[in-house]
């Protein structure tokens, strides 16, 4: 690289937004639908699992331990398999990211309802809520920090997944290392980790203030 | 009237938490299941909202047996209290107390109407309505916990060991509340506790359990201490029987005479002490028309010379009731073994509670009559 600056200024400038595919803004724009989409769908997916897990009890071991194992796969080896099955297009990274978001949010949502104590969950019994009523009312809302906290998680780390997907063409801001790489610039690799890094900020920021929003009820 | 009818409790790993219980708790009145840990009140109490279902004998309420009413339904005409308050943390004080109303299907500004009511019937500052749970101490929960449990005014109340939980000062002071919220609500209350002093103080019954779920003696709280069924009953009852039974008989009926010129009083009639040698000497009072024989025994020894001194809601002087005074009620109810508990069903027996150990005079505990405070005080 010699004497080549570490960012050179104006290629930014020059790639911002060129109306290509490969221009930041359109990565940047990949990246955030191939990032959100599986939390968004894992978290679908994961209350009716989670709550199915934490009524019946011996529905959570079995549920978690094909959650891990799907979660122990290296991410790179899934992308590739479902190249096979769902072609060269984004579904390709959403699906194998929502079945990651699953593994954190499954567990999220059972240790949230599991969570509320038992003199709680049984002064609403007494009171008469109803079974369905009891869960809307009382056991999701109070379920709600340990979810949102677990849903943190699952949206930094899908953030920080989407760019393996470069490697089968699909990676969002992820391109910009394949490609800095390839042409030995560091402009776009450094582009691309300080894009990821503040995605991921701002995502935990906004999910840290529809905590506060959603949840005033909790001791500072 | 609440009527358990051989009641049986069976759980799934076999343990038998409440065995062929049967027993009343009076319309309007303070029925408490006492026991040591295990005997099965908690057990029972929820039977009773179907918390928990019994597995044999029936429980009545005012003649329907539980099990005909819809749970949700039954519940929300019974109030229900317990140890931790049990308050919703995500819902503000006022939202936690309108809950019944609201799953009743009150329109929003009616029940937060009367959770404000409940708010203040219960001692609270309305203030702290707006608060959540969190922002509050053990003892307001506690508060909370009960005007929640009154806010759609269920004709009754279970309470499981409402006031454990709080420091001795909070607790005897949440008891009082209750026996002033009961003498004007007149709710039919089932309360369980472990604590026999408690169960003294709150029980028009007192139904005494023991582990394995029998009963093992159901009677007032005077009758309780001066006739225990079985060793079991006595143990549990502990020392002082003799004593505290005194709390129970209401010392209007002890003899006044005209204070002497010993006692001092200032220019509106409160005493101030007895004159002695070397100034004024320590006195103690009581007030005939509404504390017990055991505050006017208390008043008495607080004196040198051993004299009550008897004042009125004001605290003026009315008269005194010299230690002959005392000593002649006492004699009249050491000669009986039985104080009438106000409306007591059981009084005939049927039950067994009609051994007539009685508090007999080989009670070590009737030599050591400075010992604790009035509860009714
Ligand atoms: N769900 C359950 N399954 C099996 N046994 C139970 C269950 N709940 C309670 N028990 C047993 O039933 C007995 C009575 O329990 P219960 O909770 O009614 O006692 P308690 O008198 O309320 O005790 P404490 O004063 O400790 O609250 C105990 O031996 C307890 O271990
Ligand atoms: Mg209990």
């Amino acid at each position: 690289m010699g004497d080549e600056p570490l960012v050179r200024w104006d290629w930014i400038w020059r790639n911002w937004d060129t109306g290509r595919p490969d221009s930041i803004l359109a990565l940047l724009e990949s990246h955030v639908v191939m990032a959100f989409l599986p939390v968004l769908f894992g978290l679908l997916l994961a209350l009716p699992l989670g709550l199915a897990s934490a009524r019946w009890r011996w529905l959570y071991q079995p549920t978690v331990s094909v959650m891990n194992v799907v979660y122990s796969l290296p991410s790179i080896a899934v992308f590739i398999v479902m190249l096979a099955i769902t072609g060269l297009g984004q579904a390709t990274v959403i699906v194998p990211l929502t079945f990651y978001s699953l593994a954190i949010l499954i567990p999220a949502v059972v240790d949230g309802l599991t969570s509320i104590p038992d003199h709680v969950r049984n002064s609403a019994v007494a009171m008469g809520f109803t079974p369905l009523r009891r869960l809307v009312r009382v056991e999701l809302p109070l379920a709600v920090p340990v979810v949102l906290a677990g849903l943190r998680v699952a949206t930094v780390s899908s953030i920080s997944l989407v760019s393996v997907g470069a490697l089968i063409g699909q990676g969002g801001l992820g391109y910009l290392f394949i490609d800095g790489w390839q042409r030995q610039f560091t402009t776009p690799i450094v582009v691309g980790i300080v894009a990821t890094v503040l995605l991921a900020v701002l995502a935990d920021g906004l999910l840290v203030l529809a905590q506060r929003l959603l949840t005033p009820w909790r001791r500072a | 009237m609440i009527t358990f009818e051989g009641v049986t409790k069976r759980y799934a790993d076999g343990t038998v938490a409440v065995d062929d219980l049967s027993l009343e708790a009076p319309t309007g009145a303070i029925t408490v299941f006492v026991g040591p840990s295990g005997c099965g009140k908690t057990t029972s109490l929820r039977m009773i909202n179907r918390m928990i279902d019994a597995t044999g004998g029936r429980i009545l309420l005012d003649g329907q047996d539980v099990r005909e009413i819809d749970p949700p339904t039954l519940r929300r005409g019974i109030g229900y209290v317990i140890q931790q308050a049990g308050l919703f943390p995500h819902r503000k004080i006022v939202d936690n107390v309108a809950t019944v109303p609201y799953l009743l299907g009150w329109d929003r500004k009616r029940a937060r109407a009367r959770a404000m009511e409940l708010l203040e019937l219960v001692g609270l500052d309305s203030e702290l309505a707006g608060r959540y749970p969190f922002q509050l101490s053990g003892g307001q929960q506690q508060r909370v916990g009960v005007a929640r449990a009154l806010a759609a005014d269920p004709p009754v109340l279970l309470m499981d060991e409402p006031f454990s939980a709080v420091d001795p000062i909070v607790r005897a002071s949440l008891q009082d509340e209750l026996l002033r919220l009961q003498s004007d609500l007149q709710k039919t209350i089932v309360f369980v506790t472990h604590d026999i002093d408690e169960a003294i103080k709150l029980g028009d019954m007192v139904a005494v359990l023991r582990v394995g779920g029998r009963l093992a003696q159901m009677a007032g709280p005077a009758t309780l201490l001066s006739e225990p069924a079985d060793d079991f009953v006595r143990e549990f009852l502990g020392r002082d029987r003799g004593i505290r039974r005194l709390s129970f008989i209401p010392a209007k009926d002890v003899r006044l005479v005209t204070a002497p010129a010993d006692l001092v009083v200032d220019a509106s009639g409160r005493p101030l002490g007895w004159r002695g040698d070397g100034g004024l000497l320590p006195y103690g009072t009581f007030n005939p028309e509404r504390d017990s024989l055991r505050a006017a025994l208390d008043a008495a020894l607080l004196a040198a010379n051993g004299t009550a001194v008897a004042v009125d809601e004001d605290g003026r002087v009315i008269g005194v009731a010299p230690r002959e005074a005392l000593d002649e009620v006492l004699g009249q109810y050491a000669a009986r073994y039985t104080v009438p508990d106000p409306e007591d069903p059981y009084e005939e027996g049927g039950h067994q509670d009609t051994g007539h150990q009685g508090a007999g005079p080989e009670d070590p505990a009737h030599e050591d009559p400075a010992h604790g405070e009035d509860p009714h005080g």
